[in-house]
C-alpha cells in the first residue's frame, strides 16, 4: 500500500510520518501531482493558519488536484479544515470538499483560546474510521477553530458546546485532533483509516 | 470535556535529563528517551523538555535528541532552550516537536514572539516565565535563570510581561515560580490565582509540586489548566496513574489510560 503526506509546510509532518512508521508504513513526502495521484491513501497534515496553508496549496498547483482525488483522503487539524468549505480564519475559501464551515471558538469564562489539551471523543455516526473507539478514549487538541456539528460529524468533543472532532464526507476525512499525538487512541484510528 | 494536563518536566543538559533545587545543583536523573518513554507509558498527558543551559551558553538546542524523542513518543511535547529566531524554531518544530517555549530570548527581543505566533501560528507558542516574589512584595521575572552565575533579576512585572506575551501571540504561558521551586511544598496559588486572572490563553503551573493535593489545589483552586513537575516524578514519590486516579476522585477531569 502507497500512503502520500502532501507537504504543504505543516510543520508537524515529520510527526505525522514517524507515527505511520510506528504503524509499519512508511510514507512518502511529496508535493508531486502524479505521486498524489497514485497513491492508495493520501494525508494531508497542517498546522497554522488557513490563508497561508491554501496559499501554499494554490503555489504548489495542488487545488485542483486535491478536489479530484477519489482514494481516502484524511486531513489532519488545519489539514481537516482546509479540506471543508470556508474558514473564518482571514476570509478563506478552502478545498469545500467537505461541506463544512470552520468558524472561531468564543472565548468565554473558563473557556481558553487555544482549545489545548486531551479531550473525550463521542461518537455520533459509526464509520469504519472509528472502528474499536472506547467511551473513555481521548486526543489532544490544539485549535482555535473549529467544524460545528452537522450532517459531515462522525465524532464530537465538547468546549463550550458539542463540535466536529472527525468528519468525513464521500472518500474525503478529517481529524481535528492531532492521531500523531495522542497515543495508543491516535495510533488507532490512523491504523482504521490506513485500512478503509 | 477538556482535561486538566500532568506534565512531566524534564531539564536536559548535555543530552542527559538533570534537576536542582531552586533550579541550583543539578544532578543526573537519566537518558532522555528512556525518561520520555517511561512518562508516555505511565500517562502523562505532554512533556516539556527544557535544554537549561542553551540560553546562558548563547547557543540554541540541540536538534539530535528531538528528533530520537519525536520518533517514539506519541504524546505532544514542547522544546524550549534558547530558541532566539524563527529559523531555530522552524529546525526544532520540524524535528518532530508540537510546541516551542521561549523565556530568556523573548524578554531580550519580545518581538520574537510576534513573528513566532506569525510563522506558526499561536498554538506552536509558548512563553515559559520565571517569576519571584521581590522584598517589596511584587512579583518580578527573572531571566537566564539556567545558571545561577548569569541570573538576572529585571525589573518587568511578572503580570505585565504577561499580558505584553498574549497581546503579542503567545499561544500558552507556564508560569515557574522560583520560589516554591524544588521544594515540595505546593505551587505558589497566590501567584497562580492572579497570574490566571489576567490568562485568556492556557496556563501551566510549574514550581513547586510534592504531593497529589498540590496539583488537585492548582487546578481546584488556580484553575490552570496544565500542572508541570519534575523531582516528584523523576524520583518516583509521585506515580502518574495514582495522581490521575486520585484527582478524578477529587472531581478534576483528568484522562486516565487502560
Amino acid at each position: 500500500m502507497s500512503v502520500v503526506l502532501v507537504d504543504a509546510g505543516g510543520t508537524n509532518i515529520g510527526s505525522v510520518r514517524y507515527a505511520l512508521q510506528r504503524l509499519g508504513v512508511d510514507a512518502a513526502l511529496t508535493a508531486d501531482a502524479a505521486t498524489i495521484r497514485a497513491a492508495d491513501k493520501v494525508i494531508l497534515p497542517g498546522v497554522g493558519a488557513a490563508g497561508p496553508g491554501m496559499a501554499r496549496l494554490h503555489e504548489l498547483g495542488l487545488v485542483e488536484l486535491l478536489r479530484s482525488l477519489q482514494q481516502p483522503v484524511l486531513g489532519v487539524c488545519l489539514g481537516m479544515q482546509l479540506l471543508c468549505a470556508h474558514s473564518e480564519e482571514g476570509g478563506t475559501e478552502c478545498l469545500g470538499l467537505i461541506p463544512a464551515p470552520v468558524r472561531r471558538f468564543t472565548e468565554a469564562p473558563g473557556l481558553r483560546v487555544p482549545h489545548m489539551g486531551w479531550n473525550r471523543l463521542s461518537v455520533r455516526r459509526p464509520h469504519p474510521l472509528l472502528a474499536g473507539l472506547g467511551d473513555d478514549d481521548q486526543a489532544y487538541f490544539v485549535h482555535s477553530y473549529a467544524v460545528p456539528v452537522g450532517d459531515w460529524t462522525l465524532a464530537t468533543a465538547d468546549y463550550g458546546g458539542a463540535f466536529s472532532a472527525v468528519i468525513a464526507h464521500g472518500n474525503f476525512h478529517g481529524m481535528q485532533f492531532h492521531p500523531e499525538r495522542s497515543a495508543a487512541v491516535g495510533a488507532r484510528l490512523l491504523k482504521n483509516f490506513l485500512e478503509l | 470535556m477538556l482535561s486538566r494536563r500532568v506534565i512531566p518536566c524534564l531539564d536536559v543538559r548535555d543530552g542527559r535529563v538533570v534537576k536542582g533545587v531552586r533550579f541550583r545543583d543539578h544532578v543526573v536523573m537519566g537518558e532522555i528517551v528512556d525518561l520520555a518513554l517511561r512518562y508516555r507509558d505511565e500517562g502523562a498527558d505532554e512533556l516539556v523538555f527544557y535544554d537549561i543551559t542553551a540560553s546562558p551558553e548563547g547557543r540554541s538546542v540541540d536538534r539530535g535528541w528531538v528528533e530520537k524523542v519525536a520518533r517514539v513518543i506519541d504524546i505532544p511535547f514542547c522544546v524550549a532552550g534558547g530558541i532566539r529566531s524563527v529559523d531555530e524554531a522552524r529546525a526544532v518544530l520540524h524535528a518532530g516537536a508540537d510546541k516551542i517555549s521561549v523565556n530568556s530570548p523573548a524578554l531580550e527581543r519580545p518581538a520574537l514572539i510576534d513573528e513566532l505566533a506569525a510563522a506558526f501560528g499561536v498554538q506552536c507558542v509558548v512563553v515559559g516565565i520565571d517569576s519571584l516574589r521581590d522584598t517589596d512584595g511584587e512579583w518580578r521575572v527573572r531571566q537566564y535563570t539556567g545558571d545561577p552565575a548569569k541570573t538576572q533579576a529585571l525589573s518587568r512585572r511578572t503580570l505585565d510581561w504577561m499580558v505584553e506575551a498574549q497581546q503579542r501571540g503567545a499561544g500558552e504561558i507556564v508560569l515557574n515560580c522560583m520560589g516554591s521551586d524544588g521544594v515540595r511544598r505546593g505551587y505558589d496559588l497566590e501567584q497562580l490565582s492572579a497570574a490566571r486572572a489576567i490568562c485568556r490563553v492556557p496556563l501551566v503551573a510549574s514550581g513547586g509540586a510534592g504531593a497529589p493535593e498540590h496539583f488537585r489545589d492548582a487546578f481546584v483552586e488556580a484553575d490552570v489548566d496544565g500542572a508541570l513537575a519534575a523531582s516528584v516524578f523523576h524520583s518516583g514519590a509521585i506515580a502518574i496513574p495514582a495522581l490521575k486516579e486520585y484527582l478524578q476522585a477529587q472531581g478534576v477531569a483528568v484522562r486516565r489510560i487502560p
